[in-house]
C-alpha cells in the first residue's frame, strides 16, 4: 500500500464514507424526511397564523435539524465498529483524528448538507423572508459542521452500548446549545434589522474550535470504546 | 520528616480515612445548619423590597454556587482519573455527580418557589435558570452514560471524557445564554463590597460553609461504598471489621 499525504487520507476516508452511504441511499433519505416531517408538524401543532409561524420559523428549523443530526450520529461509528474496520484504522499508522476528521465531514455531507439545502424550501412554507433565508442558510452551513463534530464524540462514547441512540442525545443535546443560539440568533438579527455580523462570526468561530479539537477527542474517545 | 502525600490515594487507606472524617464533617454540616438557618429565619431583618420571600436565597445561592463548583471539581477528578489512571480520583468523580445533580435541582426548585412572588412566574427563561438546567442536563448526562457502561473502568474513562468536555463548554454555553436573554437580578455580594445587611451576609456565609460541608460528607459516604462495590473481591475488604462481622 501506497503511504499516503494527511490530505490524501482524508479525501481516501471521505471518498469511502460516501460510497457506502450512497449504497445505503434510505438512512441519508430517512433523516431528510424526519426534518421534513418534524417541521411540517409544527404548524398543525401551533395552528396556521402566519404572523406566529413566520416568527418561530427559525427556532423550528434549527432545533428539527438539531434533532435530525442526532438520528444519524448512532450510524458514524457503528458500522465500522461491528465489521471490525475501526479497529484496523485504529491501528493504522496515519492519524486516527485524521480519519475522524474525515468521517466527520462525510457525515455532514451526508445528513447536515442535505439538511442545509432543504431548509429554504421549508422556511418559504412558514413565510420567512427572502433575506432571513439567505442568513438561516449561512448559519447552517456554519453551525451543522459543529453539531456533526460534537455529536461525533457522543458516537465514540456511547458506542456498542445498550439503548446507544437516547443516550447520546441526552449528551450532545446541551452540548450543542451555543449553536443553536447563535444560529436562530443570526435570522432574529435580520428581522430586527440588526447586524447579523456578531452571530454568524460566533458561529465561525464555534466552528473553527471544534475543528481543532473535536477530531482528537473524539479519537481519544474511540481508544476509551475499544480498549 | 517526609510526608507521603499519595499515601490516600489509594482506596485502601482512603477507605479508613473518610470513614473517620465523615462524622466530623456530618457533625459540623448539621451545626451550622442549625445557626445558619436560625440567623436566616429569626435574626436577619425583612427585606425592604422582598419582605420575607428573600430568605429563599438563603438555601437558593449556596446551592446554585456549589453545584457549579462540583461540576468543576468533578472534572478536575475525572482529569487526574483519566491522565494519571488513578482509581480513587475516578470513584470520586462518580461519586460527586448525584451531589451536584441534587444541588442543581435544588437551586432550581427554589429558585422557582422564589419566582412565583417576585417575577410572578414559576419559571422565565432567564440566562442564569436556563444555564443551571443545562448544568442539571450535564449531570444528567453525566450519570446515565457512567450508569449504562457495564465494564468499571470503560465507563470511568468514558464519563471523565464527557465530564471534561461538558467543562470546557460550560463557559461557552454560560456566556451564549447570557447574551440571549437576561433577567436576573445581579449578584449582591460582590468583590467591591457589598450591599447586604451584616445578619444576611452571615446566614448566606454560614449556610454556604454548611452545604459545603454536607456535600463533603456525602461524598465521601458515597466513595466509601463505591470503593467496597468496586473492590469486593479483595482480600482487604473482605478482613474489613464491618464486612465480617
Amino acid at each position: 500500500m501506497k503511504k499516503s499525504t494527511l490530505l490524501g487520507l482524508l479525501v481516501l476516508v471521505i471518498r469511502r464514507d460516501l460510497v457506502l452511504a450512497m449504497r445505503r441511499r434510505a438512512d441519508v433519505l430517512t433523516t431528510l424526511i424526519f426534518f421534513v416531517m418534524v417541521v411540517s408538524l409544527f404548524p398543525l401543532g401551533v395552528g396556521p397564523e402566519m404572523s406566529m409561524l413566520r416568527k418561530m420559523a427559525p427556532g423550528v428549523l434549527w432545533v428539527a435539524a438539531l434533532l435530525s443530526s442526532m438520528l444519524s450520529l448512532g450510524r458514524l461509528f457503528s458500522a465500522d465498529y461491528l465489521d471490525g474496520t475501526l479497529e484496523q484504522m485504529m491501528l493504522a499508522p496515519q492519524s486516527l483524528s485524521m480519519l475522524v476528521l474525515g468521517k466527520m465531514t462525510a457525515h455532514w455531507m451526508v445528513s447536515g448538507l442535505p439538511l442545509v439545502l432543504m431548509a429554504p424550501v421549508l422556511g418559504l412554507q412558514f413565510d420567512m423572508p427572502v433575506q432571513a433565508l439567505g442568513v438561516l442558510i449561512i448559519g447552517l452551513l456554519l453551525g451543522t459542521p459543529v453539531l456533526s463534530m460534537v455529536g461525533a464524540i457522543g458516537a465514540a462514547l456511547t458506542l456498542g452500548l445498550r439503548g446507544g441512540g437516547v443516550l447520546l442525545s441526552l449528551l450532545v443535546l446541551p452540548l450543542c446549545i451555543p449553536v443553536l443560539i447563535f444560529g436562530t440568533g443570526a435570522v432574529e438579527a435580520v428581522s430586527t434589522g440588526l447586524s447579523v455580523a456578531s452571530h454568524l462570526s460566533l458561529l465561525g468561530a464555534l466552528l473553527v474550535l471544534a475543528l481543532v479539537f473535536t477530531p482528537w477527542v473524539t479519537a481519544q474517545a474511540l481508544r476509551i470504546s475499544m480498549e | 520528616m517526609a510526608i507521603n502525600w499519595f499515601k490516600y490515594s489509594a482506596p485502601t487507606t482512603f477507605y479508613g480515612l473518610a470513614g473517620k472524617l465523615i462524622p466530623w464533617f456530618a457533625l459540623s454540616a448539621a451545626i451550622l445548619f442549625a445557626i445558619g438557618l436560625y440567623i436566616g429565619f429569626v435574626v436577619a431583618p425583612v427585606d425592604a423590597q422582598q419582605g420575607e420571600f428573600y430568605r429563599i436565597i438563603f438555601i437558593h445561592v449556596p446551592s446554585s454556587i456549589i453545584s457549579m463548583f462540583l461540576y468543576l471539581i468533578m472534572a478536575g477528578y475525572a482529569a487526574l482519573g483519566l491522565i494519571f489512571n488513578t482509581r480513587l480520583s475516578a470513584m470520586m468523580a462518580t461519586a460527586i455527580a448525584p451531589t451536584g445533580a441534587l444541588f442543581a435541582f435544588i437551586s432550581l426548585w427554589t429558585g422557582a418557589l422564589w419566582g412565583k412572588p417576585m417575577w410572578g412566574a414559576w419559571w422565565v427563561w432567564d440566562a442564569r435558570l436556563t444555564s443551571e438546567l443545562i448544568l442539571l442536563f450535564l449531570y444528567l448526562g453525566y450519570i446515565a452514560l457512567h450508569a449504562s457502561i457495564d465494564d468499571p473502568r470503560r465507563a470511568d474513562r468514558a464519563s471523565a471524557l464527557l465530564a471534561i468536555v461538558g467543562s470546557v463548554n460550560v463557559p461557552i454555553i454560560y456566556f451564549s445564554v447570557q447574551w440571549w436573554n437576561t433577567l436576573h437580578q445581579g449578584s449582591t455580594i460582590k468583590f467591591t463590597g457589598t450591599s447586604m445587611h451584616i445578619a444576611m451576609q452571615q446566614a448566606m456565609f454560614t449556610m454556604l460553609a454548611a452545604c459545603w460541608l454536607y456535600a463533603i460528607a456525602v461524598v465521601l459516604a458515597r466513595v466509601r461504598s463505591i470503593i467496597l462495590e468496586r473492590e469486593k473481591h479483595t482480600l482487604w475488604i473482605s478482613e474489613l471489621p464491618e464486612v465480617k462481622g
